[in-house]
């Protein structure tokens, strides 16, 4: 019995590899791009975000990007950095994918990286950027749509030193992220951390860290807390009645993905970010239309930034087709698109130079998003990109 | 440091201890009286949330949703029984351990498939909305205190349940040596489903309770299951009074290594050496109390079964 249904289940899994192998679009002729992503477990709304906003784009241009056909392989990490890299090896390897687009997740990144890298495939990242691919690792093949992992907290350091805050807690996370977190905003801040708070990844419940910050009294706090952390974080905060005393920066942690859950308690908190859905240009009033009558649901900035990696798709193959490699990074690094947030360009290294902004959370009709308040960074790059010898 | 700032700790801890009882309550009876071992009980406090936010969104009022969805994690659990485990009493535990775990994986699936993957969150109820000042700048929620209030309730019904009922006399005749009591003539499988039941209400009641303060996402039960398990392991399978205790001990600890950790590795280091440490640490303190536990009593604090 045994035999008999691991024989079928054999034979039923080689036809089905056939006749996906029968519907795939013959290579020459289309565009194929590898879209990794995190889409399941506690983060995966960040990994949707994401996806919807690239398949947005792809489906502007009328499902062809650069004039040729596309096929999106979406493909899960699950944030798992040995399943991703297995999945990626398939993407290159068994589906020869044209382009890598995507990836939410630093550890993810840092898996992928080096073997798309070295296999010559270009990729596009839609968020992670960690310091080393910045740096050192860079490569002539590797462009972000998104921002490099410390921007974003440099932007609060340099907020929080021009209000005059002059003492305050910060707290993150106790992993990569989380430290990067805090170093990346002691590097613009000028005052005093009175104390730094490393709580445990998932953590649910912060009253003792609250009651230890409203025993210091601190001008402010700076807390990078992303996914269901924040939600709790942002929800305890209000109802420790700390929201109205001790103002709240933060990075990832008050954004159209949390939003939703944390409503009204998170209205008039500070966070730092390269593009909100207000920023005026066309490209962006477009994108949040469309975004919000396609899906039903007001785009964050990881939609914003899966969005803008089709778009630069789309400018630099209708530019230069993907025939000729050296032509097609040399498009690539013009940035032939009209990015949702204005002003954009690449860094050496090929990290955005774009405008950061202070974004405060509103309530929109029925629903919660951000909105840029002022600009606090203009044409700002990465600290990386000095060490960043590109071959 | 100062003392209002420790009983303000306590009082942390105590809740958290509360939240941690209401949840290994069911799974320290279901593991001591079925010999069942139960990973999807976290699932179960995960639907428990997953229901008072449906139940809210069509009730509008969190009183409304409360016998709801305690009613529908009732009917939830009682339904896995049939379909899942009813099938696997004789079983070895790794079998149990297999299976159940198999139940985390699809219901975390299920909900994110239902509910979708964004955290929700349900508003915490008018009556209970205010709160009490403590000390300066800080306000203890309302709502906290009703949770430590209903936890304590619980406890108490709980206490009066298996010491002053017919069924309680069963369920820890059970405990002890389940076969005898199915010589004896009771319907052991009725026993087991009532007892199933009842731990899967309770674990639903922990959730509902838990919606309006923590946010509700595929996979909020995972963590709160593995300490319900170091709660169940210190305190003795079985034994109600031992999950008990042995929550708020551990809720105590954590919150207190938690909060004070840092400052006292700061006595002992250098101040970046102490950020590294003292939440290094903090995180690992309950897991040294449990191994420091077992290596003095290995049957937990306060055991039950004979040998």
């Amino acid at each position: 019995m045994k035999q008999i249904l691991s024989a079928f289940a054999v034979t039923a899994s080689i036809g089905l590899a056939g006749l996906g192998a029968a519907t795939a679009p013959a290579g020459a002729e289309g565009l194929k791009i590898g879209f990794l992503a995190t889409l399941s477990g506690p983060p995966a709304v960040l990994g949707q975000h994401m996806r919807d906003g690239f398949l947005l784009g792809v489906k502007q241009s009328g499902g062809k990007l650069g004039g040729m056909d596309t096929e999106v392989i979406v493909v899960d990490d699950e944030l798992k950095p040995d399943a991703a890299l297995t999945k990626v090896q398939g993407l290159l390897e068994r589906d020869k994918v044209d382009i890598m687009a995507g990836v939410v997740f630093s550890n993810v990144m840092m898996a992928v990286y080096k073997p798309v890298i070295q296999s010559e495939t270009i990729f596009i990242g839609a968020n992670a950027g960690p310091s080393p691919i910045a740096g050192k690792g860079c490569s002539r093949y590797f462009f972000s749509t998104s921002y490099q992992n410390d921007q974003n907290h440099e932007v609060m350091g340099r907020h929080a030193s021009q209000k005059g805050y002059g003492k305050m807690v910060v707290m993150a996370p106790n992993y990569q992220a989380g430290k990067d977190a805090i170093a990346g905003f002691k590097r613009h801040y000028t005052g005093e951390v009175a104390a730094e708070i490393y709580t445990k990844l998932g953590q649910l419940d912060f009253s003792a860290e609250l009651a230890r910050i409203a025993d210091l009294k601190p001008d402010a706090i700076f807390t990078f807390m992303p996914g269901g952390m924040g939600v709790n974080l942002v929800k305890q905060y209000s109802q420790a009645g700390l929201k109205d005393v001790i103002p709240f920066l933060s990075t990832f942690t008050v954004d159209e993905t949390t939003l939703p859950a944390t409503k009204d308690l998170a209205v008039g908190l500070y966070s730092g970010a390269e593009w909100a859905p207000n920023l005026d240009n066309p490209a962006n009033a477009r994108f949040v239309r469309e975004f919000k009558a396609e899906y039903g649901y007001a785009p964050s900035l990881y939609a914003a930034q899966g969005y803008d990696a089709a778009r630069l798709i789309d400018g630099a193959v209708g530019m230069a087709g993907i025939k000729d490699k050296t032509a097609l990074l040399s498009a690539l690094n013009a940035a032939p698109f009209e990015s949702v947030r204005g002003d954009f360009k690449f860094n050496t290294n090929q990290f955005p130079i774009q405008d950061f902004y202070l974004t405060k959370a509103v309530q929109d009709g029925n629903s919660y998003v951000t909105e840029a308040v002022e600009k606090v960074f203009d044409d700002f790059g990465d600290a990386y990109a000095g060490s960043c010898r590109m071959n | 440091m100062s003392t209002t700032l420790l009983a303000v700790q306590t009082l942390n801890g105590l809740q958290l201890g509360i939240l941690l009882f209401l949840i290994a309550a069911g799974l320290t009876l279901v593991f001591g009286v079925m010999d069942f071992i139960n990973l999807a009980h976290g699932v179960q406090y995960m639907l428990g949330a997953y229901l008072a936010v449906a139940g809210y969104q069509l009730t509008g009022s969190f009183w409304l949703a409360l016998p709801l969805a305690l009613l529908a994690a009732l009917a939830c659990g009682l339904l896995l029984e049939f379909l899942v485990f009813r099938h696997l009493y004789d079983r070895d535990h790794l079998d149990q351990v297999l299976a159940t775990f198999g139940v985390i994986l699809f219901l975390n699936e299920a909900v994110r498939v239902i509910w979708g993957a964004a955290p929700l969150s349900v508003p915490v109820p008018e009556l209970l909305n205010g709160s009490i000042r403590l000390f300066e700048n800080f306000n203890y929620p309302v709502y906290r205190m009703a949770l430590l209030a209903a936890g304590l309730g619980v406890a108490v019904l709980l206490y009066v349940l298996v010491t002053r009922t017919r069924v309680g006399m069963l369920v820890r005749a059970g405990a002890s040596n389940a076969p005898m009591v199915a010589a004896l003539g009771v319907n052991i499988r009725r026993l087991f489903m009532i007892v199933f039941g009842f731990g899967a209400m309770l674990a639903g009641f922990a959730g509902i309770m838990a919606a309006p303060i923590l946010s509700v996402e595929p996979g909020m039960g995972d963590n709160l299951l593995i300490l319900a398990f170091v709660v169940i392991v210190i305190g003795g399978i079985g034994s109600i009074r031992g999950a008990f205790l042995s929550a708020l001990l551990i809720g105590l600890v954590d919150t207190i290594g938690r909060s004070f950790a840092t400052d006292i590795a700061r006595l002992v280091l250098p101040p970046s050496a102490a950020n590294d440490v003292g939440p290094a640490i903090a995180s690992m303190l309950i897991y040294i109390l449990m191994a420091g536990v077992l290596f003095f009593r290995p049957s937990g604090l306060f055991p039950v079964r004979s040998a």
